[in-house]
């Protein structure tokens, strides 16, 4: 362990879990305000490569916030304002000078309600790839396949690539989104409530694809359905009021919590 | 007893009360509906009835003649017909994109405190009177063309008027010359017209589009930031062909008031019945003509202009029908 991440240990809160040694996210006294609302405060985590990290929390506590500053996605709106650094890779991505493209490219997301865009199921995958790359007409077809396999929809899909994206089931829409999110290539994925807008059914799909995908990319979900995150990730973050109460291994969140209030809320107290 | 009596009677005599207003409430409302078909069959059947004598004489030539001649009593509806295409589709080549910039810029870049003054005041220049635009355009701006921006059109874009040699465009881009050539020294013209319409109608097909702009929803504009498109990618990529049936309704509105726009038109057009492949040369619409000779027109020549506004819903209708297939066929790309 250097001493650089020996220090950013020590900056965590105590009831922090001892942080991954190599972190692919890794955030440090994050405040974010809208309105003159102070809506995180002071977050510090790691959020380890390669691994599920599920954020969970009642309604209003800011994980959706927390997850839309990754991605600087709330930048689209004025007056709001993030202070603090989230380094991706060591690259501090809240730094103005870190390039919206390069940061959009490599993290993607994808949102609570499935959004295909209006065009055809072929177009929607294609549509992101040909914002960061100008690929010949093959290599486009092979990533788009590529991506629809990785996102357990070619099956499904691959006689239909030029019909209109709405014509699709909600879990197969919900699919078709985390496969334009990968066809990019992206190294983090965020996942904001992906299944709440979907049937049971469809939510074993997108937990198993998560499963599925987690090797190849760091996976970041926020999730109100405690279940799930106990299901998917290997790390789970506790919010309430702003605050990152407590973050540590799912097993351990689950099992032993740290803290009272984590403890309230997993057994339903409260939330 | 009565009460129980009553107490179920009641609300017999209610079920029937009630079907017997709902068909009568839906009767009319078919009234309501069936009386805008009976006045737009009307108004066409009174048109060509009153121009069949027009028609009788002349045949198809009423069409393709660009003849029109009180003192030989000779009409063709050539002059007219283009005059009203050419001074439509300049003022749609010119509203569509100034409006779809104004719509983008206050449902997708301005500052929430800029949105509503601005959008009201669209709706304000919308809502005044044609004449005024008619006035302006006569006193204000057909001057100020014809002593500004029609020589440098002339120069830059057209034949020379005094040896007929084309500039360096007109030499490289085929019927340029032809098309911003003048020696007319007046600012009335096809163009003028068609920058005046262009200014009516730009406020209502930007408070159309800037309506269904707003109708997007935000988690699919989100989705598009988060693949990495700028804004202008996600205006043009997702939010147009998202609203795409609905904002080729607010241009078709636009398009309908500008063919049959009639006093600013008479105004600023010149009311010339000749042909002429110039856009800075004066010109005639089917509603300039009807306005200015309507009030003195007997016989065969009140019988022409009839024919006139028929064919000014022909023309409306084939426009409409184009919009009906333009939709069609886009959709049918989508894969819808």
């Amino acid at each position: 362990m250097t001493s650089r991440s020996m220090n950013a240990a020590l900056a965590l809160a105590p009831s922090m879990a001892p942080p991954v040694a190599e972190p692919k996210l890794k955030v440090r006294d994050l405040h974010f305000h809208y309105d003159g609302f102070h809506a995180l405060k002071n977050i510090g985590m790691d959020i380890p490569e390669s691994q599920v990290t599920a954020i969970i929390g009642p309604s209003g506590c800011g994980k959706s916030t927390l997850l839309r500053i990754f991605n600087r996605i709330y930048a689209i709106y004025p007056k709001l304002k993030a202070t603090g650094s989230i380094e991706l890779d060591g690259e501090n991505i809240l730094d103005p000078r870190y390039s919206m493209n390069r940061l959009r490219s490599k993290v993607g997301m994808v949102f609570q309600k499935p959004v295909p865009f209006p065009m055809t199921i072929f177009e929607n995958v294609a549509y992101g790839i040909r914002h960061h790359e100008r690929l010949s007409r093959a290599d486009l077809e092979a990533r788009v396949e590529q991506a629809l396999r990785a996102a357990a929809l070619w099956d499904e899909a691959k006689d239909k690539l030029k019909a209109n994206a709405l014509g699709l089931s909600g879990g197969q829409q919900q699919r078709l989104c985390i496969a334009r999110a990968i066809a990019l290539k992206p190294e983090v994925l965020l996942l904001d409530e992906p299944t709440s807008a979907l049937d049971p059914i469809a939510t074993g799909r997108i937990e198993q694809l998560i499963e599925e995908l987690k090797s190849q990319f760091t996976i970041v979900i926020v999730t109100h359905n405690m279940q799930q995150a106990a299901r998917v990730s290997d790390r789970t973050a506790f919010m309430y009021l702003g605050e990152l109460v407590e973050f540590d291994e799912t097993e351990k969140i689950f099992t032993k919590p740290g803290k009272k209030q984590t403890e309230d809320y997993i057994t339903g107290r409260f939330g | 007893m009565p009460e129980p009596v009553i107490a179920i009677a009641a609300p017999e005599h209610r079920a029937t009360r009630d079907a017997r207003h709902d068909r009568l409430f839906a009767g009319l409302l078919k009234a309501c509906a069936f009386l805008v078909l009976a006045a737009l069959l009307g108004a066409a059947f009174a048109t060509l009835w009153g121009g069949r004598e027009a028609f009788d004489t002349f045949g198809w030539r009423f069409l393709t003649s660009a003849a029109w001649d009180p003192g030989s009593q000779e009409y063709g509806a050539l002059v007219p017909v283009y005059g009203t295409l050419a001074t439509s589709a300049i003022a749609l080549l010119i509203a569509v994109p100034v409006s779809f910039g104004i719509a983008l810029y206050l449902s997708e870049v301005a500052p929430r405190w800029l949105r509503t003054p601005v959008a009201s005041a669209i709706e304000l220049l919308a809502g005044i009177p044609s004449i005024i635009y008619g006035m302006w355009g006569l006193f204000v701006f057909a001057p100020f063309f014809a002593e500004h921006i029609k020589p440098w059109l002339t120069t830059y874009l057209g034949n020379n008027p005094d040896d007929g040699n084309p500039s360096w465009v007109a030499g490289h881009v085929p019927f340029i010359g032809k098309m911003f050539a003048s020696d007319y020294p007046f600012g009335a013209s096809i163009l003028t017209a068609g920058i005046v319409l262009a200014i009516m109608i730009i406020p209502f097909i930007s408070s159309v589009m800037r309506e269904v702009f707003q109708t997007v929803p935000t988690r699919l504009k989100e989705s598009a930031y988060a693949l990495g498109s700028s804004t202008w990618e996600v205006s043009w990529d997702i939010v147009l062909p998202y609203t795409r049936s609905a904002v080729i309704g607010g241009i078709f509105l636009g398009l309908g008031r500008a063919l049959g726009e009639t006093m600013a038109v008479t105004f600023v057009l010149g009311n010339a019945m000749d042909l002429s492949a110039s856009l800075l040369d004066p010109g005639a619409s089917i509603a300039s003509t009807i306005a200015n000779q309507f009030s003195e027109a007997v016989g065969l020549q009140k019988s022409a202009l009839m024919a006139l506004a028929f064919l000014l819903f022909v023309v409306t209708f084939v426009v409409l029908l184009i919009a009906r297939l333009m939709l069609r066929r886009l959709a049918s790309r989508e894969g819808r």
